[in-house]
Formats: structure tokens, C-alpha cells, sequence
């Protein structure tokens, strides 16, 4: 199973624990976070579900370019970082 | 309340409160992060703060009368956008610019203007909103465009006190518009506002009027003044037409107004030097004061910056209490004063607050 590990900072507004997924996609993985945590979506997704501009996700340390989609595939012990990208001042 | 006051900034949440007399910054809120707009509802004493995550969009919090902690409610958040939509905007919320409450007959309605445009309802204190799509889907939107960030926001909501379905609206940059029944139907109502940094054959277009703020008074709500990119104005027929008031001393250009509650003819501002020196004229801060409509302006110094200041004060930087003399304004530089004879005098509440957005009392 796949394991999303979303960044600490989250937990200033919101409690996200890592989950554990079989999904394939990216997408199916959040949907899967999303479920059982709803309030988390708007979190990462703007409300036309593109990933936040400043949010970024890595998936074994890979970083994830698409963020329109986000069908990129997950393996079976695919490791995702959900994080925050460097921004500001 | 006259008593109580909020400033939301580019670092938290602070509270103003006077006790024995004197004004004092009480607890922060949502500490370090950027809160772009706050509501005091005197109908109910809750009180909203919206905040602009950097990483994360834009959240809703209130706070109820007497609770201890705020509680995160639904933002206004736009529907999906169709694939065959040609609207070039993103539908997006970007920014909370504006906050409104509903009329008294209509417990738990409040308003919401954003960037890209968008004004959304709630009718249950912000526990689920509502595009009003009557104004998104309006053609003439396509000609609104952003004026001071890069797509257009609604950052004026005026409601008014007679007739709860009669609401004024203004857009940076889209002139103001007006509905009388409730949303359901808008027209354009900025007739006689100009705007001289378009082409001369659009000048009067309502369309592309900059109205930095546009703000009315309880008692004699047909009074609504506006500070404009180019000037100021002022209409006596909640916003029908508009008439233009070349009398005011300093300088023409400014982003905030606030008017006297009981007296449509009192209204106050806080020039900046011109569009392109976003200054204090002469680096000396001046509130400038109506109290006969327009015809004539006191500029109000006593306790303000004389010498190397450069504060600006955002359009929703200055806030006038109830009772008509309790003033609070506060700047980009994170400068707050607060004055409590209609702005005879001022006294410094902080000189080293994070840039304020936005103020009020309740």
C-alpha cells in the first residue's frame, strides 16, 4: 500500500495524519484521504480540484509537475510527501 | 459596541479594548498568519475573520458571542467551472476582500465580495455559501479588470438598513453595482463617477469605475460616499447617480472612507499624495473631515505623524464606531491611531503592528 504523509504545518488548522492506500493514481489516493478527513480538501485543492499553487507533492522524492490531473500512478509502496512549497518572506 | 475593536493584518488577529478608560491591544488571534478581513455582527455579536493562507487558500473562521475559541466554517468557494466555459478568469477564490452583515430582518444572512469577482450569500453565518450567480454571470463582467491585484474583487457592500433586498456592491475594477430584490437582478449604478486612466471615449463607462471604497451612513442610508482612484464622490440616492466633490484639501487620491452613522453629510478620509507616490502628502499624515456634505474639509493632524511618515492606509483601514466619534485607523507601515472626538485628536494605540488590512468596531 501506498503511504501519503502530509506536512506538519497542517496541523495548525487541521489534524492529517499519514494514511495507508492501495489506490493507483495520486487523485485516488487523496480521494481516499479526502473520505475519511473532509475538510482537508480544500487544504490542497482549490475548488476546481487543481493542487494549490503553493502546496507540493513528491512521490518518492520525485516531484509531482501536473497539478492539474494529478494521475500520476502510485506503487505499491509508493512513499508521497504532501508538503509546503517555499514561498514568501 | 464603541468599546471594542479588531484589526486584521498581514500577521494575525488583534484586538483593541477599552477598560478604565483607556484603549489597549488585547488578545491575537490566528498569530503569523495573513487574516485579509474581519466582521463584527452586532445582530448576533459573532464575529468573522477571514484568512489567507499562503499555502493553504482562504478560510472562514467566526466567533461567537461569549465563546473562547473560533471555529473554522465553510468559505465562499466558486462551482465547477464548465469545460466549455470562455471565461478566461480562474474560478478561484483568491482573497476575502469583503465581509457584510445582512439587514436586521434577516438573522444569519452576511455577504462575501472576493477576488476574482465573485459575491457570495450565506444564510446560516457562514456555515455554507452561495455564488450569486445573477452578478457572476453578468456579460459585462468580461470588461471588469483588477486594480491594485490582477483580477477584479468586490471590496464595498453596502446594505441597505430600509430595505434588506437593496444592496450596493463596488468592484475594483467594475463600478458599483446595485440589486433590489435580494440578487436576484443587478445593474450598473456608477453614473457620473470618471476614470481618467482609460482612453477618453471610455472615461464615463460605469463599467470600468475604480471605486476604492465605497461606504454609507445607518441613519440616512441614501448618503454613500466613495473614495475613487481619481477623486472622490458622493451620491444621495444610494448610488443612482453620483456627484463628484472637488473640495477635499491634500490631495483627491485615497483608498479608505468611513462615514458618520448618524450624518450622511460627515465622512472621513486618508489621502495619499497620488497614484504614483502612495505616500502621505508631504510625508505628513492628515485625516481629512466632511461635516456639511462636502462643501467643505477640515484636514485633522493633532497626534498623527508630521515628519518622514509613509504610511498608507488601505481602503479598509479606517472605521468609525456607532456612536460617531470613536475613529480607528491603522496603515500598510503597521502604524494604528485611534481618535475618539470624530478625529480632533489621535493617540497612538501600536507603532510596530504587521501591515493592517482591514479594521472595525463591535
Amino acid at each position: 500500500m501506498a503511504t501519503l504523509i502530509f506536512t506538519p504545518q497542517l496541523a495548525r488548522f487541521i489534524s492529517a495524519p499519514e494514511i495507508h492506500t492501495d489506490a493507483l493514481t495520486l487523485r485516488a489516493g487523496l480521494e481516499t484521504a479526502f473520505a475519511s478527513n473532509p475538510r482537508l480538501r480544500s487544504y490542497l485543492l482549490d475548488e476546481q480540484g487543481s493542487l494549490r499553487p503553493n502546496v507540493a507533492i513528491f512521490i518518492d522524492g520525485h516531484t509531482v509537475r501536473d497539478h492539474v490531473h494529478l494521475n500520476a500512478p502510485l506503487a505499491a509502496h509508493s512513499k508521497v510527501h504532501v508538503l509546503q512549497a517555499l514561498s514568501g518572506g | 459596541m464603541n468599546d471594542r475593536a479588531w484589526m486584521a493584518s498581514r500577521k494575525g488577529l488583534f484586538s483593541l479594548q477599552k477598560q478604565d478608560g483607556r484603549w489597549a491591544l488585547g488578545p491575537i488571534a490566528f498569530l503569523g498568519e495573513p487574516v485579509s478581513m474581519v466582521l463584527a455582527d452586532p445582530r448576533d455579536g459573532a464575529v468573522y475573520a477571514a484568512l489567507n493562507l499562503g499555502h493553504f487558500g482562504v478560510k472562514l473562521h467566526r466567533k461567537d458571542a461569549g465563546a473562547e475559541h473560533w471555529t473554522e466554517i465553510a468559505a465562499p468557494a466558486y462551482p465547477l467551472k464548465p469545460e466549455d466555459s470562455s471565461d478566461p478568469v480562474d474560478w478561484s477564490v483568491k482573497f476575502i476582500w469583503s465581509l457584510a452583515c445582512g439587514g436586521a430582518d434577516q438573522p444569519g444572512v452576511v455577504w462575501a465580495g472576493t477576488l476574482p469577482g465573485g459575491l457570495f450569500r450565506s444564510s446560516d453565518r457562514g456555515e455554507s455559501w452561495t455564488l450569486v450567480n445573477s452578478l457572476w454571470d453578468a456579460p459585462e463582467r468580461r470588461e471588469w479588470f483588477g486594480g491594485g491585484y490582477d483580477v477584479p474583487g468586490i471590496h464595498s457592500i453596502c446594505v441597505d438598513p430600509r430595505d434588506s433586498r437593496h444592496v450596493l456592491v463596488g468592484i475594483s475594477c467594475g463600478g458599483a453595482w446595485v440589486t433590489h430584490d435580494g440578487g436576484d437582478s443587478w445593474r450598473l449604478s456608477a453614473k457620473g463617477m470618471s476614470a481618467n486612466y482609460m482612453p477618453p471615449e471610455r472615461v464615463d463607462d460605469q463599467n470600468i469605475q475604480d471605486p476604492h471604497r465605497i461606504a454609507g451612513a445607518r441613519d440616512t442610508p441614501d448618503q454613500l460616499w466613495c473614495q475613487h482612484h481619481n477623486g472622490i464622490w458622493r451620491s444621495s440616492n444610494f448610488g443612482a447617480d453620483w456627484q463628484e466633490v472637488r473640495t477635499a484639501p491634500l490631495s483627491n487620491f485615497g483608498f479608505a472612507v468611513a462615514v458618520h452613522p448618524g450624518d450622511g453629510n460627515t465622512a472621513w478620509f486618508a489621502p495619499a499624495q497620488a497614484d504614483q507616490a502612495r505616500i502621505p502628502s508631504d510625508a505628513a499624515l492628515a485625516v481629512t473631515r466632511t461635516t456639511d456634505g462636502g462643501k467643505s474639509f477640515t484636514a485633522l493632524r493633532n497626534g498623527l505623524p508630521q515628519q518622514h511618515c509613509y504610511d498608507l492606509i488601505y481602503r479598509h483601514g479606517l472605521a468609525v464606531a456607532d456612536d460617531g466619534r470613536t475613529l480607528l485607523m491603522a496603515s500598510t507601515t503597521g502604524n494604528a491611531w485611534l481618535s475618539e472626538n470624530g478625529g480632533d485628536s489621535w493617540q497612538a494605540i501600536s507603532n510596530s503592528m504587521p501591515p493592517v488590512y482591514s479594521v472595525c468596531f463591535g
